[in-house]
Formats: C-alpha cells, structure tokens, sequence
C-alpha cells in the first residue's frame, strides 16, 4: 500500500535547520507570539531557549505550558495565532514556531524526557471527565497535576477522539498521540474506554459519584446533508478519515472522489485521498476562497497534491453517484460524477443523556460550569471562540482553574 | 566590469595582487600553492620549513572551531605544527614553484632552532629561488620551546635570528609575530634592528576553543587530552588590527611595512588591514573553510571599493585609518549624540528596550500598545546599544547636544 499517508508529510527540523530558523528569532521583548496563543504555550520563552542551546529547557516550557504541547506542534493553524503576530513578518516571513515546536517535543520524546509530574500531595478529591479528546485529556492532566483524582470515561475502544480518530497519519501520526496520552496516564489518570456516558453509566451517578464532572465531548460524528441520506455511494469525512486511520491506510481507494465541503476536514480528506491513490480528488466547497475556513497550510497541502477545488457552490440535485451544484452568486451549475462521494460539511454533538442544554452548538453554561451544579464543561461545547485543538487546550486550561476554584483548590 | 590594478610592491617585491596564502595547512605543499596560484592568490607563503633534525609529529585529530548559532568557523584552532614534508621535498616544490610561476610571488617561511639552523635555512631556501623570507616567530604549537612564539616574546632571540637568517640570505625578510604578547613594538624593533624589512602580524592566538562537557576535556581530544594551541578566523580580527594600529601608531614603525594575517575573509576585511597599515594579506582560515576560491571575491570587491573610494592603487590606501586611531585620552567627550529612531523601519521587537535597560541607562522607553520605543533624552547617554541590536537599523545617530560648558560646536562635531 501507499506508504505516502504513513509518513508525516511535512519534514522535521534537522539540528542545522532549527538553529537556522532560531536564529532568524528577533527575541522580541514581550513577544507577541507569546501573546496570541491559545494555550499559552510561550513561543518566545522556548525559542529563546533554543536560540541559547538550552533544548531541554524548552522542552519544560512547552509541557508546562502546553500538556499536548507534541500534538498542537503539528495541528495547530499557527498562522492565525503566534506566526501572524511575529515581528519578523516585518522583515520577511514568520519564525517557523510550530516546525521548531516539534524539534523540541520530538527531542523530549527521544530523550523520554519526564517533565510532568505526580503532585506529592493529593488534594482528596475526585472528578470525572467524560470525552477522551483534546479538551477532555487537557482538563483531566491539569487536574491530576493540582492533585485531583481523576478518572476519565470514553466511549471508543482508546483515548485521544479526534486526535486519535480524526486527524490523518500524515499530519499527526499516532505513536505522538500515544506518547502525548501515556504522560497523562502516568499522573495517574484512571482509565473507562468503551463506556457511554448516559448508556453504559448515567450521568446521575457520576454526579453523585465524583465531586465534580467535566463533559469534554467533541463533535464527534460526521454531519449529513438530507439529500445524500441513505445514498451508498456517500460516506461522511469524519467515518472516512476514521476508517482509513484505523486500517493505517488500508482501504479501498476509488479513482474518482468528490468532496463537499471546504473545512480542514476536507482538506484533510482530499489529501488523503490524494495520498493513498485517488486519480481524481475534487472539492466542492460552499465558501468561496476570500472566506474559506481551511486553514492556509490545509488548503496548500491539498493543492500541492493536485487536489481540484472549486468555491462557491451548493449542492442542489443528487443522483447516485451524480451530483450537481449551482455557484451562490452567480448562479451556473456544475454537475460532476464520482466513484464515492464525501461529505464534509460539518459535525455533530452526540450528547444524549449528560443533561446539558444547547445554543448554536455550545453547552449552556458560564465560566464553564453548568448552572450550579458540579458539572463542567470543556473543549467544542464550552463557550470558546477556536473550534480546535489549541482551543480545546485552551478552554481546558481555564476550566482547571474553575473547577480547582470549586473544589475549594487555591 | 571593474578593472583596477591591485599590485602592490612591498619590500621591493612586486605582487600583482596583495592577497597570499599564510605559512598554514594551506600551502602545504607543491599542488596547493600551484592550485592557489592558478585560482588567484598574487602570492604564498610556504608552510614553514624547520631545521632537518626538527622532526614533525603531528596529532589526530587537530583542529577545532568555534560556533554561535548557525555560523560556523567563527573562529578556528590548530594544533598543526610546520611543515612535515622532508627538507628536500620542500625545497624541490619552492624550486618548481619558482619556475613554473615565476610572476607569483613564493615567500618562504622559515624555522630554526639556533642560529645556525636559521641561517642555513635562510641560505637554502634563497637558493631553491624563494622572492622573500618570513621568519615564524610565533607558531604557538610548537612542541619545542626554543622554536615558535616563546621566540617571538623575546626581543633579543628576534634580533639574533634575524641577523642570523641576513648572513645566509639577502633577500628581504619579514618577521612573523605572535599576538600572545602584551606589545608587539619591542619585538618588531628587535627583528629591524636584526635585519628585518616588514612585520608579518599576526599569527594565532593561543586558546581552548571548547571543552567537551561530558568527558571534561578540551578540544580537539587526543588520546583522551587536549592541548592549548593557535586560534585564528574572524574572530581575531579586531586583535591583529590592534596589533597593526600599535605598531604603526609608535614613532619609530611609522611606516613599518606590514603583510596583514588575522582572519581576512572578504574584502572588507581586506580593505581594514589595508587601511590600517598592511600592504600584503595572508589568510589560512578562509581557505581552510571555503576554499582557495575566496580571493575571487576579495580581489573584485576590492577592485570595487578602489573604484568607490576613487585610488588607481592600493598603495594610495596603505595606513590611512592610522592617524583615526588616538589614544581614548584624546577623544572629544564634549557631546552626546542621541539615537534617532525610524518608526516606518521599526518592527517593533524591543531588542532596544531591552539592551538599554539592561546594558545601559533605561532611557528607551517602550509603548506597549503600538510596539514602539522613544528614547527619553533626559537619560540616555548616547551610547548607541540600541542601534547595534536593532535588527533592521532603524536607530541612527540624531541630535546632538553638548555638556554643559563645553567648547565644542555642535555643527564642528563629526559624528
């Protein structure tokens, strides 16, 4: 099989390359890079430390900072964060931060580097996160590292949600989500997988259970549009990029794929077909460029791989494998015939049974807590404006604020 | 295409360009000056030639550099000694040097270790058809204290091997000197006073160039020990100017004539030593680095700045940064000139907020909204950190203002 899906598709930093790139660092006080992430993972702190050859210190930095600091290296669109605010932009093109982030966490692991650890003293009291994502993970590290007893219940066979089942080998390969999961489990986290919370458990008795309880689902399943409904011909994205990730590639790959939609997930979807063998890969996409939603290294990647994008459309007419478009503004069709088509326009809550309400995809809740109960929220339902992975750290770091503030923690 | 002559006589000896290989690794042998020649080199400097009893074992490895951030070679140590080919291969590839370049200029540098052996050194080499001699009184490797720089910290060995080396040759003679010395004036005086023409400065500096963190030794390691030995590349630039200014700046080496060596990698290096009293320009460590290949960039580029600098000879340009050079007793401490800085250039980094609170007087002030920094005259001293760290120049030399009481003019002072 193709073995192009398998390999990270971006090359690393090489010991010459990232001191070339560190030294393009203008060290800026008060760095700005520092200021625009997320999960304030302190890009101007590890640089520097890099810059001066202190590679394991940038590693602390990143890890304490930054629990899935390996994960966030590899996923996170830094051009909207740290890099769009790098003053070297004012000279010529941003430090690479997310390439030198890697070096680093790729460095910690080689090394088996053990930043985080155990609190010697245990705060005596429990709490229980439901969603084994990226939000879920973070919230439930930064609580076993205040000295919580946490246990943590997923639905899927292992940990990590999206990360695990979502996000392509080629971008984030799964031995970093392993790597990244084993030091949450070694702060003692306790372990639920294949357990439904609200199925298997109801939320009731984890209410009762723990002293606290964070949601930390995602979106987890593939939205569809009601004209594909039932078409076998049609797959969603997020079963599609689960299924090739499961089998590490194995699957059939049809000559002709269309895809609708223009997120990261497309993006994410089109490569991957590109990468596995797909002759034709064309995305149909409702956003036209000046608005797309793909983040730019998305986009690029997919065209890099001849991945044929067209903006602006609607899906207005399906027949089979034959499905036509009409462009929103100016109105001509487009009808195009594939093998299989994927939809990728959107995600969906699978949140029966937690006994949270919901407005535009967000639990109701305030400073992550629903009403006055002991329940929290984290990740894509809490109230955060970045739907992704940096948010979901991002969201998490403050919901451990909350809930160590509720559990009566400093 | 520019086109300037850059020959230069010096000592007598006429060089189509000033830039020749120095006695190092680089001229090692036949094949190399022949190469170098060919690529460019106006001149060489054969690889010291010792006494035939003198034999040469050298250790493995034996070099080192000196890194910061991605540049490598910012500064390069040697523990190669002088040359280890027999006596008589040497003196073979002078000869069919000499002959079959007989426009190149061959200098051969030369090693005793007593009076005799400098003298018979000196006669064998002028007879194997060498233009020049250079005296190493400064190779700081040598595994033999009567030879090499502790010569060269002795005015009274320097003056004897000097006269020595006359009676075998009467060939003009320069003295190689080492910068492990507090000040060089006495040793040069010594060497003239002996029969010198020129001082050749500077050979290397004695340094650990890195210590091996793990195994506690220092670099290069042989055999699980390490040794001090020459350090030489860009970094010890400034130290050989020093020398050459201190020289040149003593009454009595007004007009010393000096053949330059201290890390000359492009010709703006070039240009310096020129500019501070050198003729001729030797270099190891660019060669080392890159290759013969680099005179080709020093010889254009200087061909260049002759054209910008409006001289038809290089010669127009010898020592003419010496009279600039004052001692600090004499500067004009009357004015402060503030730096100004150029907010469309500025990318607003703070390198300079940083540097001058931390290095200097906590003048510059920095907005934290707009990413900016104002100097506050009350407190800045004009001292300029701010300017050398900003990455993008964007801080020059503004207003000036004179101390209270002072005589100078500010439309006199030229900043």
């Amino acid at each position: 099989m193709d073995s192009k899906y398998l390999k990270e598709l971006e090359p690393g930093f090489s010991p010459l390359t990232i001191c070339e790139e560190a030294s393009r660092c203008l060290l800026c006080h008060d760095a700005p890079c520092s200021q625009s992430c997320p999960a304030g993972t302190d890009p101007g702190k590890f640089i520097r430390s890099v810059r001066f050859r202190n590679f394991k210190g940038a590693a602390e930095t990143i890890r304490e900072n930054n629990i899935l600091g390996g994960i966030c290296a590899r996923v996170c669109p830094t051009e909207k964060y740290c890099q769009l605010a790098c003053s070297r932009c004012g000279i010529d093109k941003p430090i690479d931060i997310g390439r030198i982030q890697r070096y680093v966490t790729d460095m910690e692991d080689a090394l088996d580097m053990k930043i985080l650890e155990k609190p010697t003293e245990k705060k005596g009291k429990s709490v229980a996160v439901i969603g084994a994502g990226p939000g879920g993970l973070s919230v439930a590290g930064g609580l076993l590292l205040k000295g919580y007893d946490v246990e943590i219940f997923e639905k899927n066979d292992k940990l990590g949600g999206y990360l695990r089942y979502g996000i392509p080998e080629y971008r984030l390969p799964t031995h970093v989500v392993d790597k990244e999961i084993q030091r949450i489990l070694d702060l003692g986290l306790v372990v639920h997988t294949g357990v439904t919370v609200g199925k298997d458990i109801s939320m009731d008795e984890l209410k009762q259970k723990f002293d606290a309880v964070v949601v930390g689902i995602g979106l987890s399943g593939g939205k569809w549009l009601p004209m594909f409904e039932g078409n076998p011909d049609v797959e969603t994205a997020v079963s599609f990029l689960r299924r090739v990730k499961e089998a590490k590639g194995q699957v059939e790959i049809p000559d002709n794929v269309l895809v609708v939609g223009g997120g990261d997930v497309s993006m994410d979807t089109c490569t991957t077909l590109k990468l596995l063998g797909a002759k034709n890969v064309t995305a149909i996409v409702y956003e036209e460029y000046c608005e797309f939603k793909a983040s730019q290294k998305e986009l690029a990647g997919a065209r890099e791989q001849n991945v044929s994008i067209y903006d602006g459309y609607i899906p207005t007419k399906v027949e089979g494998k034959t499905v036509t478009f009409q462009h929103r503004k100016i109105g001509s069709e487009i009808t195009y015939t594939a093998d299989k088509i994927i939809l990728a326009v959107g995600q969906t809550l699978e949140a029966d049974g937690l006994g949270l309400d919901f407005t535009r995809g967000e639990a109701d809740s305030q400073n992550f807590r629903v009403g006055n109960s002991n329940v929290f929220v984290v990740g894509d339902i809490s109230k955060n404006e970045e739907k992704s992975v940096v948010g979901a750290v991002k969201s998490a770091k403050f919901a451990t604020a909350y809930i160590d503030a509720y559990l009566g923690g400093k | 295409m520019v086109k300037k002559d850059l020959s230069v006589n010096f000592l007598g000896v006429k060089f189509e360009n000033p830039f020749c290989l120095s006695s190092s690794p680089v001229g090692n042998c036949y094949d190399m000056c022949k190469k170098a020649y060919e690529v460019g080199f106006g001149g060489v400097v054969f690889k010291t030639i010792g006494p035939k009893s003198y034999f040469i074992d050298e250790v493995s490895p034996r070099f080192d550099k000196l890194d910061k951030e991605s540049t490598g070679f910012v500064g390069f140590k040697n523990m190669e000694q002088i040359a280890e080919h027999p006596l008589e291969e040497n003196l073979a590839d002078l000869r069919r040097l000499k002959k079959e370049f007989p426009n190149k200029v061959l200098i051969a540098s030369i090693m005793g270790n007593d009076e005799q052996t400098w003298e018979d050194l000196a006669r064998l080499v002028t007879e194997a058809g060498a233009d020049m001699l250079e005296l190493n009184f400064s190779c700081p490797q040598m595994t033999s204290h009567a030879m090499g720089s502790d010569v060269g910290t002795s005015p009274e060995l320097c003056r004897k091997y000097c006269a020595a080396v006359k009676r075998g040759s009467s060939l003009p003679v320069l003295a190689k000197m080492t910068p492990n010395i507090t000040d060089m004036v006495p040793v040069a005086l010594a060497s003239l006073e002996g029969g010198a023409d020129g001082i050749a400065a500077i050979n290397t500096v004695k340094s650990v160039c890195n210590v091996d963190l793990n195994r506690y030794i220092g670099m290069p390691i042989v055999d699980g020990k390490s040794s001090i030995s020459g350090y030489s590349g860009k970094a010890v630039k400034p130290i050989a100017l020093r020398f050459l200014q201190q020289m040149r700046s003593d009454p009595r080496l007004k007009d010393l004539p000096i053949s330059g060596i201290g890390g000359i990698e492009t010709w703006e290096d070039a240009a310096e030593f020129i500019l501070m009293g050198a003729t001729t320009l030797q270099m190891t460590t660019s060669c080392m680095q890159y290759g013969y290949r680099v005179v080709e960039d020093m010889k254009n580029g200087l061909m260049h700045y002759m054209e910008e600098q409006g001289v038809d000879s290089l010669e127009q340009l010898v020592g003419r940064a010496t009279e600039n050079i004052i001692p600090a007793e004499e500067l004009n401490r009357d004015y402060i000139v503030y730096p100004k800085i150029d907010e469309d250039k500025c990318v607003g980094c703070g390198r300079c907020y940083i540097s001058c609170y931390d290095g200097a007087h906590q003048a510059m002030e920095w907005n934290e909204e707009t990413r900016k920094p104002h100097c506050n005259t009350e407190k800045c001293v004009g001292c300029h950190l701010c300017a050398l760290v900003c990455p993008v120049s964007a801080i020059s030399k503004g207003e000036i203002k004179i101390k209270p009481g002072r005589k100078t003019k500010v439309e006199d002072v030229r900043v």
